[in-house]
């Protein structure tokens, strides 16, 4: 069907209930990003990756341009602001001093990112100077305060939308772990005072306020001093977010990167312990691949979208008809009808919950019983108290005896087995790796799983194995190919990259193509580094001997091809051909020929018959 | 019999023992038929019961012996009569031979087909192994059966075994019997392309049985690249992959019914149009495809597409080997794929294994990029896991499970359970309590007692949909089948299993007491519900512990939307709602009245904001629409104008019908009250 996106992220089956995860995220979120500007942004640095000092200015701001590109990618319903404080020049609604709202033509203060957003945003450090400038706006004679205006302006910008179907939230980047601490004891109080409760105010509103702070090499950011009221840390919390204060660049990142998505229920779940137990948790879509989006049909001239209409025509009449609600499989000789009633009556099987049906040591949990995405599981107290109890108690267990829940959660279609296996938190500086949890793994059917193996054995022949020399030499190269540090996520998808790449210089009219790097590629210099050249080659004649070069390939496609040929010989094509009768030919009857003839094996089943008449008629 | 065509003979032993599982046999050889009617209609088939009164075949007439053997039909393409004859098997008296019905079936197997279609010809034997077998004329059983297994793998014929070990075995079972036939079945495993499988419920049953027979096609052939000197040669097949149902054909009842050449077939037409009025149909040239970028969408031209776009050339390439530790299970991302090496190739088949037990010996993992085809325009990143053979004759391989990418993943910190409060967590008996019910709920006391693998459990809609299908076939308005009794497994606990740690989870059930937060009213609950995601903006964020804990009951100057909040939330009276309601107009009136700054004025509009939200919710928009117009006239009245300024500016309207629908404001009503100067009475 023409509706489909290009093939890019086609290669294989589109999961039909993905829809499913993306359905459940049509919710919006509002953002406002809140960066300090004052003087001294620009004069802390911290190291960055490569070891250059950056300023404290540098890393906020790149951490947003990287959130306003996963924003456009992953989000992109989600309004957001730029905005600046202890700023030289003012722009805002509000007209006060030091605030700058940051923003691009063809677009309101708070709206979704653009790509000139992003394109502008990333070169702001070379403008920023000559157009905003930077000046402390915290002055006391004036009973200036910067920092109430920012949050005054931020929730001004905030009113937008519905704070029943958006989350609201502003990120706050400062290194100034003390505001108001050169004031005058009566003046600090009294500024202290009027911001905190402004703050308050705004998360009254149903605002959040996260705050993403600095710190100076030397010298900690000290939450205690004047934020944790703030944003509302009490003594608990506050040494949790302690370690989280960012002292990296890639810290930074990553913090913004985790806290800048909210957290979306995938699915209610009714877990059923035992018959009259039941808790209650929320199913989280942590993992879903990220698609390049549908697509939309435009006007070629007008670059409008265009309407697509779908209809139904009968075949016998030519009659439009309203999409049919009879459906027939073949079956012996005649068709057996089925109403869209009965089929969703048929699958229809149990109610949705989440059945437990025993336990299993995690030894017997297979590689190949996986069937699509994980969801993780955590308990909620909301409608039934006590829920987390029981779960945090089940969870403790498992993890202590190595065991894995077997589960029937009706909750898809079909429904299915599943494994839920207890994940203890893995924490390291940077803050939460593993959060916590169960993961629901989806096991297939006996139908879905393939016997391949069998189909490879040779009956009473010995397989060829390893020897003990081969085994150790296996053993020294992977020794030498170690991943260190490998974590799973460490890869940008390459094609994905390239895609919104694509994107970005065409909507921005740019004849440069953003360079994009594929990370999935081998690290040929570390190949190339000579004790791993050496373990390789040691193998490598541990295997094939000294002479010879691996087995090649003995003109296995020329036999490929004789073989189809051979088959697409019991038809006379030509003689179909002539008689009109090459539809009662089945596609891959049709792509025998093809093959055999090498020709394209590509499109519906008219372009394959056409293809094959043009062919024929030559 | 052409390519990927089938010629099968099924040995059903229907003596006296098999006679309890019987009807689920006869389940499952009808379903495998249906499916052979459906997806492989040229495939043949064959049925001999053993066990019989009866003996009926060639080698009975042709040279004696072969008692009870009975051959129902004879191998001949799938039809109507096939799934009827597996439905009604007979019930037999006897003591049936399993080997003498092997020897029958493969006899018949050979006269049909000779030595050709080797690997299209199978034997299934469905049995429970429990009876004697007889002594062979000259030498061992084990000779003797290993003979037929070596003629078996010269012919090609491949043979599966389905043994029934139900646990309710009554006690008359000689051990030493079946302990004779599992080795005798274990010698045609070693010496055949054979598999034995045990079941040990109607369920697993079901599921033991291969119904849909798919010709495994290689996703990819080429080289697995250690670096570019280093290649070996491999294939990658799909080892999982969902079976879903047949794609049912639109049906069209247009057609007259007079019209007996009428194909019923729908054909779905799409047109593409600049609007919906307009009948003018856009042309395949004249149409571009487009890509959301932020609220934009970017058209690319196929041309445009082509020449950016991330080409890819097909390989897979060693990334590097990392400890099995550093791949958490939850993040295999689809189906599964195995990596087998080049059967052709013996150096590609001994690489495979040397880097596979390695991997298995020091628990590594190696990381991969692969890309399947030439120009496919995406990489895939995954895992292999080592895959050792168990089975001599079977080379070893790497299962391959893909990797999520960074976009992929969407990292949310979810709070410790240490972090929670005491009352949240199990004390030490509960404790106990749990880890006895992970213990005693136990699914695999051993590996072979092992219940509920994916292996053997079959897909419940798909079991249904035939079932179905075969009942429509005989009556059209036949009424839809109950779920099948085997299926219990799956749904419940077993009752057997639960029977016995009844008392376990009696005391699990007791320990954790669990109830219904009494705050959340049913209807409130509904409209949790009900509301479209992610609206649940509450439960978004981590929990709060603190809020409405303590029951507020007035409304204070310091935090007069939260107690407002928590206060009109109250559940344990009925008239705190309108209490909450009268202090909170108390409050705004006051402010109002309090407020010469804009920052006083900021807070009675957020307090009045909140009593709109408030009263929508609780549906009492009189109260409110009323109060507003009070609010209004008091303005006016004090000139407090600045403040009326904001209604407009913060669009504070009346409640409408839309939002509550008791209101007595229509929607453009609750508009117009901001822009008139005039208050508008109510009725």
């Amino acid at each position: 069907m023409e509706l489909d996106p290009e093939d890019v992220f086609r290669d294989e089956d589109e999961d039909p209930e993905s829809q499913f995860f993306q359905e459940k995220e049509a919710s919006k979120e509002f953002v406002v990003y809140l960066i300090d500007a004052s003087p001294k942004m620009f004069t802390s640095t911290c190291p960055s990756e490569d070891g250059k000092q950056e300023s404290h200015f540098h890393i906020a701001v790149s951490c947003i341009a990287q959130s306003l590109k996963s924003h456009i990618i992953n989000r992109s319903n989600d309004e957001i602001a730029i905005c600046f404080f202890n700023t030289r020049e003012k722009k805002n609604l509000q007209e006060l001093n030091g605030v700058y709202v940051f923003n691009v033509p063809q677009r309101e203060c708070i709206d979704r990112p653009t790509a000139r957003l992003i394109k502008d945003f990333d070169l702001i450090e070379e403008s920023f100077m000559n157009d905003i400038g930077s000046q402390n706006g915290i002055v006391s004679d004036s009973r200036e305060n910067s920092l109430y205006s920012a949050l005054w302006v931020a929730q001004a910008l905030l009113r937008k939308g519905s704070s029943k179907t958006a989350d609201k939230r502003i990120f706050l980047f400062t290194n100034e772990d003390d505001p108001f601490g050169s004031m005058r004891i009566s003046v600090k109080e009294d500024m202290t005072r009027t911001t905190l409760q402004r703050a308050k105010d705004a998360q009254d509103l149903g605002i959040s306020i996260e705050l993403l702070p600095l710190s100076h090499p030397d010298k900690q950011f000290d939450v205690s001093l004047f934020y944790k009221e703030l944003i509302g840390l009490n003594g608990d919390e506050l040494t949790e977010f302690m370690p989280s204060v960012g002292q990296k660049l890639e810290d930074m990142k990553d913090q913004l990167k985790k806290r800048v998505l909210a957290k979306r229920i995938a699915k209610r779940i009714t877990f059923m312990i035992c018959d009259g137990l039941s808790i209650e948790l929320n199913g989280y879509a942590l993992l879903r691949p990220a698609t390049p989006g549908t697509i939309t049909w435009l006007d070629s001239t007008t670059n409008l979208p265009i309407k697509v209409e779908r209809s139904y025509v009968c075949a016998d009449t030519g009659a439009i008809m309203q999409e049919p609600i009879q459906r027939i499989q073949p079956y012996i000789n005649r068709n057996v009808m089925f109403t869209a009633a009965e089929l969703s009556e048929l699958k229809k099987i149990s109610t949705g919950h989440l059945r437990l049906l025993g336990f299993k040591p995690l030894s017997c949990l297979k590689d190949y019983h996986n069937m699509k995405p994980s969801t993780f599981l955590y308990p909620s107290d909301k409608e039934v108290i006590g829920s987390t109890r029981a779960f945090i108690a089940l969870h403790r267990s498992m993890i202590q005896l190595g065991r894995f829940a077997v589960a029937f959660y009706g909750g898809t279609t079909p429904p299915r087995l599943v494994a839920l296996v207890a994940q203890d938190e893995i924490e390291s500086d940077g803050g939460q790796v593993e959060p916590p949890g169960m993961n629901m793994i989806y096991l297939p059917y006996a139908n879905d799983i393939r016997d391949i193996e069998m189909v490879q054995s040779k009956p009473g022949v010995a397989a060829p194995r390893a020897s003990e020399d081969q085994l150790k030499k296996a053993s020294a190269l992977m020794r030498r190919l170690e991943l260190k540090d490998f974590s799973v996520c460490q890869f940008a998808n390459p094609a994905l990259q390239r895609h919104y790449a694509i994107l970005q210089a065409i909507a921005l009219d740019e004849d440069e193509l953003r360079e994009t790097r594929d990370e999935t590629l081998p690290d040929e210099e570390g190949m190339n580094r000579p004790g791993v050249v050496k373990a390789i080659k040691e193998f490598k004649e541990s295997i094939y001997g000294d002479d010879s070069e691996e087995e090649s390939d003995s003109g296995a496609k020329e036999k490929t091809r004789k073989r189809k040929a051979a088959d697409a010989g019991d038809y006379d094509f030509v003689e179909l051909a002539k008689t009109g009768k090459l539809k009662d030919l089945t596609v891959v009857e049709l792509k025998t020929y093809l093959t055999a003839n090498n020709l394209p094996l590509s499109g519906k089943k008219d372009a394959l018959i056409n293809r094959i008449l043009a062919h024929v008629s030559k | 019999m052409a390519r990927n065509r089938e010629g099968l003979v099924l040995l059903v032993d229907v003596g006296p023992a098999m006679h309890s599982v019987l009807p689920d046999v006869e389940k499952t050889c009808s379903l495998l038929m249906q499916k052979k009617l459906i997806y492989n209609k040229f495939d043949e088939v064959g049925i001999v019961v053993f066990g019989t009164q009866e003996t009926e075949n060639e080698l009975a007439r042709d040279i004696g012996g072969y008692d009870n053997v009975w051959v129902l039909r004879d191998i001949k393409v799938v039809d109507e009569l096939v799934v009827d004859r597996v439905k009604r098997l007979p019930r037999g008296p006897a003591v049936g031979d399993f080997l003498d019905a092997l020897i029958v079936g493969m006899d018949m197997l050979i006269k049909k087909y000779g030595a050709a279609e080797r690997g299209k010809k199978r034997l299934c034997l469905i049995t429970n192994a429990a009876c004697p077998t007889k002594d062979p004329f000259e030498g061992t059983k084990d000779e003797q059966v290993s003979t037929i297994a070596a003629k078996m793998a010269a012919e090609g014929i491949k043979m599966e075994s389905i043994v029934m070990r139900a646990d309710n075995a009554s006690g008359d079972v000689d051990e030493k019997i079946i302990e004779e036939n599992d080795h005798l079945l274990s010698l045609f495993s070693t010496n055949a392309i054979a598999k034995t499988v045990y079941v040990e419920s109607p369920l697993s049953l079901l599921g033991s049985l291969k119904t849909r027979r798919v010709a495994p096609v290689t996703l990819f052939r080429g080289d697995l690249e250690i670096n570019p000197s280093m290649k070996i040669k491999v294939w990658v097949y799909k080892k999982v992959a969902e079976e879903r149902l047949p794609t049912l054909k639109m049906y069209s009842d247009k057609a007259p019914p007079s019209d007996k050449f009428a194909k019923h077939e729908v054909k779905i037409d799409y047109d593409y149009k600049v609007s919906e009025e307009t009948s003018e149909v856009l042309a395949p040239e004249e149409r571009i495809k487009g890509f959301p970028y932020g609220p934009h969408v970017i058209p690319i031209s196929p041309d445009e597409m082509e020449s950016l776009k991330f080409k890819t050339e097909k390989g897979m390439k060693l990334l590097g080997f990392t400890d099995s530790s550093n791949i958490l299970r939850h993040y295999y991302m689809k189906d599964v794929n195995i990596v087998v090496p080049d059967p052709s190739k013996e150096k590609s088949v001994i690489a495979v294994s040397a880097i596979a037990r390695e991997m298995k010996q020091t628990n590594k993992v190696a990381i991969v990029r692969c890309v399947w085809r030439n120009g496919q325009g995406n990489v895939v990143v995954g895992v292999l896991t080592p895959n050792v053979s168990e089975r001599d004759d079977t080379p070893d391989s790497f299962y391959f499970n893909v990797l999520p990418f960074a976009e992929d993943i969407r990292e949310f910190p979810f709070p410790s359970f240490s972090r929670f409060p005491a009352s949240w967590k199990p004390d030490e008996q509960q404790q106990a309590v749990a880890d006895n019910l992970v213990k005693m709920l136990d699914l695999a006391p051993s590996p072979k007692e092992e219940v509920l693998k994916p292996e053997l459990t079959p897909n419940p809609v798909l079991q249904r949909f035939y079932e179905y299908l075969e009942l429509k076939s005989r009556s059209t308005d036949a009424a839809l089948p109950p779920m099948d009794e085997a299926f219990k497994r799956i749904m419940e606990q077993d009752s057997e299993l639960s029977s016995t740690n009844k008392s376990i989870t009696d005391v699990f059930r007791g320990s954790f007491e669990v109830k219904e937060n009494p705050k959340l009213r049913k209807g409130s609950k509904r409209i949790l519900r009900d509301k479209p995601s992610g609206s649940d903006d509450e439960d978004n964020r981590m929990i709060t512990y603190d809020a409405n804990e303590k029951n507020v009951d007035t409304v204070g100057d310091a935090n007069p939307v939260q107690d407002f909040e928590a206060m009109i939330s109250r559940r344990d009276g009925n008239d705190w709602i309108d209490k909450a309601i009268s202090e909170m107009k108390k409050l705004i009136v006051k402010l109002v009245e309090d407020s010469t700054t804009d920052e006083g004025g900021d807070k009675a509009l957020e307090c009045l904001l909140a009593l709109r939200k408030g009263c929508v919710l609780e549906q009492e928009p009189k109260q409110f629409n009323e109060f507003l117009n009070h609010l209004h006239e008091l303005c006016q009245e004090r000139k407090l104008s600045h403040f009326l300024e904001h209604f407009t500016s913060k669009k504070i309207t009346l409640i409408p019908k839309s939002e509550a629908a008791d209101s007595d404001v229509a929607d453009e009503e609750a508009g117009e009250f901001t822009v008139k100067q005039e208050p508008k009475l109510e009725s």
